[in-house]
């Protein structure tokens, strides 16, 4: 884990150096500015170093979460970030529990009358959305926004929202997030859908529903305790992967419904060549994949014993 | 491959899906005859063009054989507002003479499929700001996109494949240092990688080198996933008896890799690579769409959406919104082609993608 973190933040390092200027020579271009300050500057951010001397300062303030300042915006990274995280956090997780709380039984319908009117009508709606892009489904609905007046069109709130009360507040950043929420928590559903329809078939078809079934165990039990729970192994992994995307998964989006999170501060970041945010966006994207692998491995262990064994045997060899 | 043909015949779908990518290719490649304008013939004079309506009836309710269209009028230049000018009507010319061009790059000529008379002008799918013909630009804008998908994954399939190959076939510590290095790239947030590596090169590089620039980009990312896979195949592959023939008689690692444990995967890359064309076609429109991509004057379904970027524009000319259904169609059939080849290859893999 620890060298993937030094890898990625190295390869990040490295091609941000290689992009030709660096954010002072747009400083040096501007006649206000002397050279005794760029001078300074270049001190200041550690940049008259070596380059591996830059990474390695670089890399021991980030293990303690002090990433730098931004170069355009003067403020330390951790700062900026700190400011859209919350935001994109907010937009992510509330796509993902649409996601996943209409993908499970969604395809657990599907799955059980495999063929019939219902799951036809699943798979159509589930291959319309896997081919929508997910940005043009953001266009089609800021058009229906636009029409209609029903959603609004970019922010997390509104401009009143110091004033409202608690439950005001709440209201506004849902109806905000409703938008890009729905455009990433039906195309992520669109696909979790049909995995889930098809582990679920798989799982029903195999022998020990047939000896539950035989049991004489109501189906209910049949479904939840024996066919789902031994289906749910890929989902955990699954989850891992969609705790690490939860930053970047909606960096498009939030560009196109100019949502105040991470993916509008890259992009300028990466524009502006503003090294140390790129890197800390880069950085804390990598913790999240790390932070995603644990808790997936973790439930993982938790919930099949198989693992579990695979693991100790694992330390005793 | 005569078997994976006879399987897609049978899945309605799946055929129907290959028939249409068929088409579309090749109204990519006749795009000069198949567009009325070249993409970037401005007509300043009809900026926000709604879509042309083509009419079989006149005004006074009499049928005409040859289909024609009207002139419209610019009512409103803030707002764009056209009407229809009843007075003026123009006749559909099919094998008109038009802009000159050289079909396939080599046969020069002047024919387009379909034109209307001077001074009139046929927008099908409507104008953009410029006043330049969507349907045009959606054409040429095939080029592109549809070509990057297809280049793209040749490419990334390539390396993903041979590294893969390498990493399974020879284990220890080449494996291991591949393997690491692919699952570094793996853990990168796509997307900010993507713009990275974008950054990494001037924003001001011609048309031609962006388009493989952007190849590049998307294949650097796209190997890895790939690369993981086939690798776990070729650790089986490598230990069954026609590989050990193949050492027994003196053939080299290369050739042993590339002729005799790769082609065992084919199926499975034949697959996997018709269902990561889209990636590559998505991959290459939000790049676009943020202006980061192919650029003006050249059209690409990422560049055109990035007009949709103002909410306005939206919402007075919502034909401007055109290369997104055309991405989605080709996404769509590419999606359910992958899927028929799957199910007719081996349903096995079903789980694995």
């Amino acid at each position: 884990m620890i060298p993937l973190i030094i890898g990625i933040t190295f390869i990040s390092f490295i091609i941000i150096q290689l992009a030709p200027g660096s954010y002072l020579d747009q400083l040096k271009m501007n006649p206000q500015i002397s050279k005794e300050t760029i001078k300074k500057l270049e001190e200041a951010y550690g940049l008259d170093k070596p380059l591996l001397v830059q990474y390695f300062m670089w890399l021991v303030n980030a293990l303690r979460f002090d990433l730098g300042y931004s170069f355009s915006y003067h403020v330390p990274v951790t700062q900026l970030i700190w400011e859209r995280i919350g935001n994109t956090l907010f937009l992510s997780i509330t796509s993902a529990v649409i996601a996943w709380f209409l993908a499970i039984p969604l395809g657990i319908w599907a799955a059980l009358k495999p063929n019939s009117i219902i799951d036809k009508f699943i798979q159509l709606f589930s291959f319309t959305f896997m081919s929508i892009p997910n940005f043009f489904l953001a266009f089609l609905l800021l058009f229906v926004a636009v029409k209609t007046g029903a959603f609004p069109t970019g922010g997390a709130v509104s401009p009143d929202y110091e004033q409202m009360s608690f439950w005001e507040k709440l209201g506004d950043r849902l109806w905000h997030v409703s938008l890009p929420a729905f455009v990433l928590g039906i195309s992520s559903l669109a696909g979790l859908v049909r995995l889930v329809r098809s582990t679920m078939i798989e799982s029903l078809n195999s022998e020990y529903v047939l000896f539950a079934r035989a049991k004489g165990l109501p189906e209910r039990e049949v479904i939840f305790k024996h066919a789902l729970k031994n289906a749910l192994n890929p989902f955990i992994t699954l989850l891992g992967f969609e705790i690490a995307s939860l930053l970047s998964g909606a960096a498009l989006i939030e560009i196109i419904v100019n949502w105040p999170g991470m993916g509008m501060l890259m992009l300028d970041a990466v524009l502006s060549q503003d090294l140390y945010l790129v890197m800390g966006g880069l950085y804390i994207g990598a913790i999240m994949l790390i932070i995603g692998n644990l808790i997936a491995d973790i439930l993982l262990a938790k919930l099949d014993p198989r693992v579990r064994q695979r693991e100790i045997e694992g330390v005793l060899r | 491959m005569k078997d994976i043909l006879k399987y897609i015949k049978k899945n309605k779908l799946a055929y129907v899906s290959l028939y249409l990518l068929g088409i579309l290719y090749f109204l990519a490649i006749f795009a000069d005859f198949f567009a009325p304008y070249p993409y970037d013939i401005q007509h300043r004079d009809t900026p926000y063009h709604p879509p042309t309506q083509i009419h079989f009836i006149d005004k006074e309710g009499k049928f005409h054989l040859r289909p024609f269209v009207y002139g419209y009028k610019l009512e409103d230049p803030v707002f764009k507002i056209y009407s229809i000018d009843y007075q003026r009507k123009y006749l559909i010319r099919f094998f008109s003479k038009g802009e000159k061009h050289y079909i396939l790059g080599i046969i020069p000529t002047d024919i387009h499929l379909f034109g209307v008379e001077y001074p009139g002008k046929i927008f099908l799918l409507g104008a953009d700001h410029l006043g330049r013909d969507i349907f045009s630009r959606l054409l040429y804008g095939a080029r592109v996109s549809l070509s990057i998908g297809l280049v793209g994954v040749l490419l990334s399939f390539t390396i993903g494949a041979v590294v893969g190959g390498i990493s399974g076939y020879f284990g220890g510590k080449i494996d291991n240092i591949l393997m690491r290095i692919s699952e570094i790239i793996m853990s990168f947030p796509g997307f900010y990688l993507m713009l990275a590596l974008r950054a990494v090169f001037p924003i001001t590089l011609s048309s031609v080198q962006v388009y493989f620039l952007i190849i590049v980009i998307l294949s650097f990312i796209g190997w890895a996933g790939l690369a993981r896979i086939i690798r776990g195949m070729v650790l089986s592959i490598r230990e069954q008896e026609f590989v050990l023939a193949a050492k027994s008689y003196g053939a080299s690692s290369l050739r042993i890799i590339l002729r005799h444990i790769l082609p065992n995967t084919f199926s499975y890359l034949l697959i996997a690579a018709t269902l990561s064309i889209p990636g590559y076609i998505l991959g290459e429109s939000a790049l676009s769409l943020l202006g980061l991509g192919i650029q003006e004057p050249y059209a690409s379904w990422g560049n055109m959406l990035s007009s949709a970027r103002s909410i306005s524009a939206i919402s007075s000319y919502p034909w401007i919104l055109a290369p997104g259904i055309a991405i989605f169609i080709t996404i769509l059939a590419f999606n359910l082609l992958g899927d028929a080849l799957r199910d007719a290859l081996d349903p096995k893999l079903r789980k694995m993608l």
